[in-house]
């Protein structure tokens, strides 16, 4: 159905160009703002080109796993909001909101950014839940890295409300920030089409790439979390490739956790 | 007796506006008032499928009301749609109505989405206020903007945008209104709490008095983003 189109951008990547002039390891201009709705106990909104996205941290207190009686836990979710892009619907997520709520999930649960050990109040009985919702404000692709960026950003943005008689004082918020470590884990993806490699796509570019693969990576450079796309195989080679160029990209990004 | 956050009786809480937030739409704007964000975005007039929704006499107009799960001040909104946010959904889509064309549209659907990244009080008027410059950027015809504003018993006193605070003293009455001001019409009215009819009068003015000054607001912010085209051009 994309065929003429996927042909054109390849003909343009032949030349070194996209649409929008940048090179094929370029990305879009990219802002990151906190504190963006007051309500929640940290909150982050991450523009990369006319993607538009925010993060929100909500704190609740539940009962651990019972596997893990001295932990707390995260719970990550993703609204693809039909306001964001005349494609998406009204309704339960749909399997892309799925999948980039627990892409997002595994990068950050699996870099060991925040201790979960130190998120239990009382073992066997009371751990704090992190919530982190994802909803999309306008969609123009790479809600993957946009997406990561801004958790990353919300966590660190978010203070612990009091806790009175089991309760939680939304109202009252305390000094005290989440427990995280310095491994912040940021995710870049590499997008395949035709024999090219580029990093941020477009909606109209997505829509055309044989495959992707999304690589969560440390601040001491080691791969926490991947994630392929689409439907055509990649080699060692290319993975080699992709891996390469996410580790050289994510430095960049990094650079707006402060 | 003065306000827990000593405004006058008819003043409202600081607003903010912008249109054309969402590229993606065919028309949106944020609308900031107080504590409370409301964004909205329009699609359409498009097609409309299933086939059997659509209507070959007009178009037809769907509103949705969300609040983001991270948005209250309490715990977090499950994510979806809840019996509160349907009624209002239902009755913001009564209160726009009358100011579009309808019949212009056969076969075909207006999409609003109201979102709320961040609420405190008045959230459904900020939405209607907030999707009624949505409907003029995207370009509809409109016979006339829309204002909505939430006025109220507080303390025994007609007040114009009830405050979180002022609501959850005891003995509130909570009326959130919408206007057509042009003709001093109004579209939305919802009432909760015991009133005096005199006291109901008086209230109902003094939104009224509030809403053209926030249609003041409303027209700005829709030349605001023509002048920033201007200037980009």
């Amino acid at each position: 159905m994309y065929e003429n189109q996927k042909q054109h951008i390849i003909n343009f990547l032949n030349k070194g160009l996209r649409f929008d002039r940048r090179k094929l390891d370029e990305y879009r201009d990219i802002s990151l703002e906190t504190g963006v709705s007051k309500n929640a106990e940290g909150s982050a909104r991450v523009r990369i080109g006319e993607t538009d996205l925010i993060v929100g941290i909500k704190l609740e207190l539940g009962e651990p796993y019972p596997d893990s009686p001295d932990e707390g836990t995260i719970m990550v979710g993703a609204e693809l909001l039909p306001l964001s892009n005349p494609e998406f619907e009204s309704g339960p997520p749909r399997i892309e909101a799925i999948e980039l709520a627990r892409v997002v999930d595994r990068g950050i649960r699996e870099s060991k950014v925040l201790d979960f050990k130190k998120l239990c109040i009382k073992k066997g009985e009371k751990i704090w839940i992190v919530i982190i919702d994802i909803v999309t404000i306008n969609v123009d692709g790479n809600l993957f890295d946009a997406s990561a960026l801004a958790a990353m950003a919300a966590l660190k943005d978010a203070q612990l409300p009091k806790i009175k008689d089991n309760k939680i004082l939304y109202k009252e918020p305390t000094k005290d920030k989440l427990p995280l470590s310095a491994k912040e884990p940021v995710a870049v993806t590499v997008c395949k089409i035709g024999d090219y490699l580029i990093i941020d796509p477009t909606s109209e570019e997505e829509k055309v790439i044989d495959a992707r693969l999304t690589v969560a990576i440390t601040k001491e450079g080691k791969i926490c979390a991947m994630q392929k796309g689409g439907t055509t195989p990649l080699s060692a080679g290319d993975i080699d490739k992709m891996v390469e160029l996410a580790a050289k990209k994510c430095e960049e990004l990094r650079k707006y956790l402060k | 007796m003065t306000r827990p956050d000593k405004r006058k009786i008819d003043e409202t809480r600081k607003i903010e506006a912008k249109a054309g937030i969402i590229p993606r739409a065919d028309g949106s704007a944020m609308f900031k008032i107080g504590n409370t964000i409301a964004y909205a975005a329009v699609y359409g007039p498009r097609n409309l499928y299933p086939k059997f929704l659509q209507n070959p006499q007009k178009g037809i107009l769907r509103c949705s009301y969300n609040m983001m799960p991270f948005s209250g001040s309490g715990d977090r909104v499950r994510p979806g749609s809840s019996r509160r946010s349907r009624e209002i959904s239902m009755v913001t889509e009564k209160a726009l109505m009358p100011v579009l064309n309808l019949e212009e549209y056969p076969n075909a659907v207006i999409d609003i989405f109201i979102e709320l990244p961040q609420t405190d009080a008045g959230t459904r008027c900020a939405g209607i206020c907030a999707a009624s410059i949505a409907l003029a950027d995207a370009g509809l015809v409109m016979k006339s903007m829309v204002s909505s504003i939430a006025v109220g018993l507080v303390n025994d006193e007609p007040v114009a945008d009830l405050s979180k605070e002022e609501e959850d003293i005891e003995g509130t009455v909570d009326i959130p209104i919408a206007v057509l001001p042009r003709t001093g019409e109004l579209t939305l009215l919802q009432l909760d709490g015991e009133i005096k009819k005199e006291d109901l009068q008086k209230a109902i003015e003094i939104g009224k008095k509030a809403c053209l000054k926030i249609n003041d607001i409303q027209k700005k912010t829709l030349k605001d983003k023509y002048k920033q085209v201007n200037k980009d051009v």
